[in-house]
């Protein structure tokens, strides 16, 4: 049998447009994945934590406020410093273009954009799965 | 009352022949058609008010009980609608810079928008704030930034709406500072702070203390300003963000009325009159796609909430009964993808304000589904309010859709259904409890995942999302908030620290507690005394924080 893949879905800083992460939390629970939502503002540092704790093999980071280019790799650059760099990160939300290659240099696995499917962040978690399962 | 028996006997005959002969060779494109929000709409609405006295009950006329028609008597013909564009980033120079830009294309308010750690009541150089300085607004840390903001903007000239919840009492406090310094009395002041801390536990998540803490600075800024600042709108009851969480519009009105409910019943607990605040009471509703929807709902909200305030609360100032609002267009409707058409949804958004009697309008820039709007995607935003308001000719005649079968038969249900929502509220003891145990977010969010489940499955089409989609080129000049700025408002505030009276600072901050402890005071003058010697904001929420505790938030999926 497939092994159960377990996400967490996260907030960090401070914005409050939750409607995507829920979205997602809600749609990837439904595809049959276990899906932890965190709430919003979160600390990278609490997310890190919460990850870690729950033995997930992905966090989606949500961010509408612009400062996904700090935080965003302080998610990553924790879990390396936890021994957790197995876990993957992906992220979504108001991300001009531009800071995609950048974010992707940092860790972030994939990026995903407004208008994005559902199917596209499903696809992506299954083209992981082996990464995962080995 | 139902349509007349004659009608319906000739609405049944045309089914039965004219209807039939072209639906039996060509049928309808859908089996049900509905609005943005699933309410029903008739193929053909047919009249529904036909005696006199109905019409007099329910629509009466504009500036009069219950106001469906619009607030003032002559809405559009006597002054336009205030354009207000939401607008702030980077520090309060830049900021500064954008506003007067705005004044100079011909806006007539200003709207601040201010970043995230400033409405969390969070100082630049703290932990939590780390790469949010100047994101979404501009960083406010002491008086020193506010008075950089307003700099050669008079205040006794312009109304200024200020997008600010658990620290309102600190902004207010610190724009009252800078009219004190500009020689402008505070009975002169023309504006209006959001205030509303309900929506923001539903939706926003701009909170900080727990609900009861929330309400008494709430009503303490009631009080402080029916006292001294007079012509202040002291709140801004929002459907706006509940509706961008995806509530449809029922829950939107529903939802923010009953905030409104909650408000005035904490002010009457304090043991005000209705008559003294309910007049200074504003809200703030969101323009969606789904015009003639959109119409209908802004007519409901007025008439609902005059009963409300006549019927429940016993207000007898027609203002006090008077539902003023100020609208933005959907954010959440625009599209990153094809990012012009979003120029055109604005402007159907904007119709739909204006056709449902708006006071003020934000009109969204078409590129902010990618990033902050540049300066040229506001302009063409501002001109849009400018097109309808000069060319369209909707603004020559009041409630010009009034009279509509199909507006009527919709404001009738969104009424109704609305009502429904408000008598289910009370049954769970009001809206605080109903947010507690998490009824209204897992109402929104039914919503929210409906709607977009019909956009996966391309039941509801968004133009260039999933339908007539192009390849497309990713689109420049998106503006960027330089990412040095955080450093350089830390030194800002440091330097602030270094010059200011410390020793009155810590008075000052003292006095505060104390009155944190008392709650029968009102703590607008101890904050006004902080902030006029350059407490910073973090500073003045760190003692109210101490003292009221922070709010946690209900999880619901």
């Amino acid at each position: 049998m497939a092994k159960k893949i377990r996400i967490l879905i996260a907030k960090p800083g401070l914005d409050g447009h939750d409607r995507g992460a829920k979205y997602i939390a809600r749609a990837l629970k439904d595809a049959g994945y276990e899906v932890i939502y965190t709430g919003i503002r979160q600390t990278p540092e609490a997310i890190v934590k919460t990850a870690i704790q729950e033995d997930v093999d992905f966090v989606g980071l949500s961010l509408l406020s612009g400062a996904h280019n700090e935080l965003f790799p302080r998610v990553v650059e924790l879990l390396r410093e936890n021994q957790a760099d197995d876990i993957i990160v992906f992220g979504g939300g108001v991300i001009p273009e531009s800071d995609i290659p950048g974010l992707k240099e940092k860790g972030l696995a994939a990026i995903f954009t407004p208008g994005t499917s559902i199917k596209a962040v499903i696809d992506f978690i299954e083209s992981c799965r082996s990464k995962i399962e080995n | 009352m139902p349509t007349s028996d004659k009608i319906n006997a000739q609405r049944k005959k045309w089914e039965e022949t004219t209807l039939k002969k072209v639906i039996s060779r060509n049928p309808e494109r859908k089996t049900e058609f509905t609005t943005g929000s699933w309410l029903p709409v008739e193929r053909t609405a047919l009249p529904e008010i036909t005696t006199d006295d109905e019409y007099l009950e329910k629509l009466g006329f504009p500036g009069e009980f219950p106001f469906t028609r619009g607030v003032q008597p002559t809405m559009y013909r006597g002054r336009l609608w205030t354009m207000r564009q939401y607008a702030g980033f980077g520090t309060a120079e830049e900021s500064n810079r954008r506003y007067k830009f705005l004044l100079g294309q011909g806006q007539t308010g200003l709207s601040i928008a201010f970043d995230l750690p400033t409405q969390i009541g969070y100082d630049s150089d703290d932990p939590h704030s780390e790469g949010e300085v100047g994101k979404v607004g501009v960083a406010i840390d002491t008086l020193r930034d506010m008075e950089i903001l307003f700099d050669g903007i008079p205040l006794d000239k312009v109304s200024t709406s200020m997008t600010i919840n658990a620290p309102a009492a600190i902004l207010l406090a610190m724009y009252l500072a800078v009219a004190e310094k500009q020689g402008v009395r505070f009975d002169q002041l023309d504006g209006t702070i959001q205030n509303d801390i309900l929506k923001e536990y539903i939706a926003r998540g701009t909170y900080i203390f727990p609900p009861k803490p929330s309400l008494r600075l709430i009503t303490n800024i009631f009080e402080f300003c029916a006292r001294e600042v007079p012509k202040w709108n002291t709140i801004s009851i929002s459907g706006y963000h509940i509706r961008e969480a995806g509530a449809t519009a029922v829950q939107e009105v529903a939802f923010t009325l009953a905030d409104g409910i909650e408000y005035v019943k904490a002010a009457l607990n304090a043991g005000m009159d209705v008559d003294s605040f309910a007049d200074r009471l504003s809200f703030f509703f969101n323009a969606h796609n789904d015009l003639l929807e959109e119409v209908a709902k802004f007519r409901a909200a007025r008439r609902i909430w005059a009963k409300i305030m006549r019927d429940k609360f016993h207000a007898q100032n027609p203002k006090s009964q008077m539902l003023r609002f100020h609208t933005q267009t959907a954010g959440s409707t625009l599209t990153a993808q094809q990012p012009d058409n979003n120029i055109v949804r604005v402007a159907i958004q904007t119709l739909a304000a204006v056709l449902g009697g708006t006071q003020s309008l934000h009109t969204n820039s078409r590129d902010e589904a990618l990033a902050l709007p540049s300066e040229d995607s506001v302009r063409i935003a501002l001109r849009t309010q400018q097109i309808v308001a000069y060319e369209s000719g909707v603004t020559n005649s009041v409630d010009p859709l009034g009279g509509s079968y199909l507006i009527e038969n919709l404001t009738d249900r969104i009424e109704s259904a609305v009502w429904q929502y408000l008598d289910k509220i009370e049954a769970i003891g009001g809206m605080i409890p109903a947010i507690e145990n998490g009824f209204v977010q897992k109402e929104i969010q039914d919503a929210a995942y409906r709607y977009q489940k019909e956009i996966e499955i391309n039941e509801r089409i968004i133009v260039g999302v999933n339908k007539f989609i192009t390849n497309e080129e990713t689109p420049k000049n998106l503006l960027k908030v330089d990412p040095e700025l955080q450093r350089i408002q830390i030194q800002k505030t440091n330097a602030v620290k270094k010059q200011r009276n410390n020793q009155a600072v810590s008075e000052k901050l003292e006095l505060l507690r104390e009155t944190a402890r008392r709650p029968e005071q009102n703590l607008m003058p101890p904050i006004l005394a902080a902030v006029r010697e350059y407490a910073t904001l973090g500073e003045i929420c760190g003692i109210l924080r101490q003292e009221f505790g922070e709010y946690q938030e209900s999880i619901v999926l």
